[in-house]
């Protein structure tokens, strides 16, 4: 494999972390959130200053699933006092302020970021292995979750929270969950990021990259672990294969999700149910 | 203590309304309560807070003679509490069967860790075909709950309230909207309900059905209980009748 190929199935890996991760707050549970890049940056500079401090993958690892979740259950304990558009503002804005707050701390490198982070040991290939062991896993989870009475709450939290409590369901809890399960895997995507690039700033972890990885969501099928996956990996070759995509890519991303939204509420993961449906059918 | 539904001085105050002003009362075990007043009189508000939705300035919520005040209403549907909507609230994108097997998985959904630990829902899932065939709703299992006609869906209001295993059952007026066949079909499943050992407070505007299926009225007016007892003892009082229909009639006599 060359080493472009290498460094392209790597980013699909972390963004497939990312999208599904995203979609178990915003999919299972239907709390919107635009700013899930905040907690893969947390994560990020949790696993760099870990790998500059000491050194240890395993160790930069839990820091990052920790710092991720730390900061996810703390704007999940906003989404108990903000619901719908409000939430997702409010998420917008805690992505602007984990960027503005990092940029102006020297600890986290400031503007410049941390660059020189230790590598892994493991090489560019066995980089590649780690993160698609933890893309699968992150899918294996999701789908159990997916599958789980916990699942089942969710999406009842997601339709309509007075009536989950009327059976007995804390939505309180179950949104923390979310957002507690979501965030740790986005720091971990932030981690192996971290190892990959062994070069991160601020930028990297924007509100266009949160909008992105909605728009993977969207387009996936929004709840759909299946749907969401497969939109992550082709919009993240898309840009690589089509030069057009790639110069303007942020047209291109907003105008897909307009359309989605527009014609096909469901994404790709309810295009091809509908297909299937109607071929089996007659 | 027997009284699975206690209230003792129970008052709310909005700005300068004082919507409840001193409510108590007790609902035995085994009850068929109804609670009516005029518009106004307070008695969604008093649902609410029986409910945990307000929190009141003064008083106690007790369920089983355990003090839940403080509770939110999904831990007071752990202690026995079930209610309906009066505006029918289903789960719409989800089965008619998922909706009360989502109620009848109560144990393991009242802790988001113990529900991701369980996959197995077979159980819930025949226990959930009971209650939806005892209810008259058995053979819509498969169709999706927002597809359901009105009358359907104040059915599976009733079917879910009784997948939490209630002791007590608060029925906020199971019978509006619904056309006459429909109603007299609710309200013998009601019946059914509290036959099997449930205790029933029917909050309705429909008085005629109250006066024929409770055992118990409880009359509410202007935040206060103005009447208690055997339904057609109370309505004989002149106060009830007075702030009930009275001040209706003379409306009528008015206009």
């Amino acid at each position: 494999m060359s080493a472009y190929e290498i460094s392209i199935i790597s980013i699909i890996g972390i963004n497939v972390i990312l999208a599904v991760s995203l979609n178990m707050i915003s999919g299972f549970c239907g709390q919107i959130s635009l700013g899930h890049g905040a907690f893969f940056g947390a994560g990020a500079y949790a696993a760099a200053l870990t790998m500059v401090g000491c050194g240890s993958v395993p160790l930069a690892i839990v820091a990052a699933l920790i710092t991720g979740s730390i900061l996810g259950v703390i704007v999940g304990f906003a989404s108990l006092r903000v619901r719908t558009d409000f939430l997702a503002v409010t998420t917008i804005g805690v992505n602007f302020l984990f960027v503005g707050f990092v940029r102006k701390q020297a600890w986290l490198g400031g503007e410049m970021g941390i660059s020189g982070i230790p590598a892994t040991g493991l090489g560019a290939a066995g980089n590649m292995t780690m993160i698609l062991l933890f893309a699968a896993a992150t899918i294996a989870l999701s789908l159990y979750i997916s599958r789980s009475w916990m699942g089942f709450a969710f999406r009842a939290v997601g339709q309509d929270e007075g009536a989950a409590a009327t059976l007995g369901i804390n939505s309180g809890a179950y949104k923390l969950a979310a957002f507690g399960i979501g965030t740790a895997l986005a720091g971990l995507a932030g981690g192996l990021y971290a190892f990959f690039t062994q070069f991160i700033t601020a930028d990297a972890f924007d509100f266009i990259f949160s909008v992105m990885l909605m728009a993977m969501v969207v387009i996936g099928g929004i709840g759909s672990t299946w749907g969401v996956v497969v939109a992550a990996a082709g919009l993240t070759l898309l840009p690589e294969a089509i030069r057009f995509v790639n110069d303007y890519r942020l047209l291109v991303f907003g105008g897909l999700l307009v359309l989605v939204i527009r014609l096909a509420p469901g994404g790709l993961a309810a295009m091809f149910q509908n297909v299937f449906l109607r071929t089996r059918k007659p | 203590m027997s009284a699975v539904l206690q209230l003792d001085g129970v008052a709310i105050r909005f700005g300068g309304v004082q919507a409840i002003a001193g409510v108590s009362f007790a609902v035995e075990k085994g009850d068929f309560v109804g609670l009516i007043g005029p518009n106004g009189a307070g008695k969604t508000t008093l649902i609410r807070i029986i409910a945990g939705l307000l929190r009141p300035d003064a008083g106690r919520v007790r369920l089983s003679g355990v003090d839940v005040t403080g509770d939110a209403t999904a831990a007071r549907v752990r202690r026995g509490l079930a209610l309906t909507h009066q505006i029918v609230r289903p789960f719409r994108e989800m089965t008619v069967l998922d909706n009360v097997v989502l109620g009848a998985g109560y144990r393991y959904t009242s802790n988001p860790f113990r529900a991701l630990l369980h996959l197995d829902r077979r159980r819930e899932k025949e226990r959930a075909a009971q209650i939806l065939a005892q209810v008259g709703l058995g053979g819509t299992e498969g169709k999706l709950a927002g597809s359901l006609p009105l009358g359907q869906m104040k059915r599976l209001e009733v079917a879910r309230a009784l997948a939490v295993d209630p002791e007590v059952i608060l029925l906020d007026e199971p019978l509006a909207g619904l056309n006459h066949t429909e109603a007299s079909k609710q309200v013998e499943t009601i019946a059914e309900v509290h036959a099997r050992g449930i205790t029933v407070v029917l909050v309705e505007h429909n008085l005629e059905e109250v006066m024929r299926i409770c055992r118990r009225l409880i009359v509410l007016n202007n935040g206060q209980v103005i009447g208690d007892g055997e339904p057609r003892a109370v309505m004989a009082d002149p106060a009830v009748h007075d702030a009930y229909v009275g001040a209706g009639m003379v409306g009528h006599a008015e206009a």
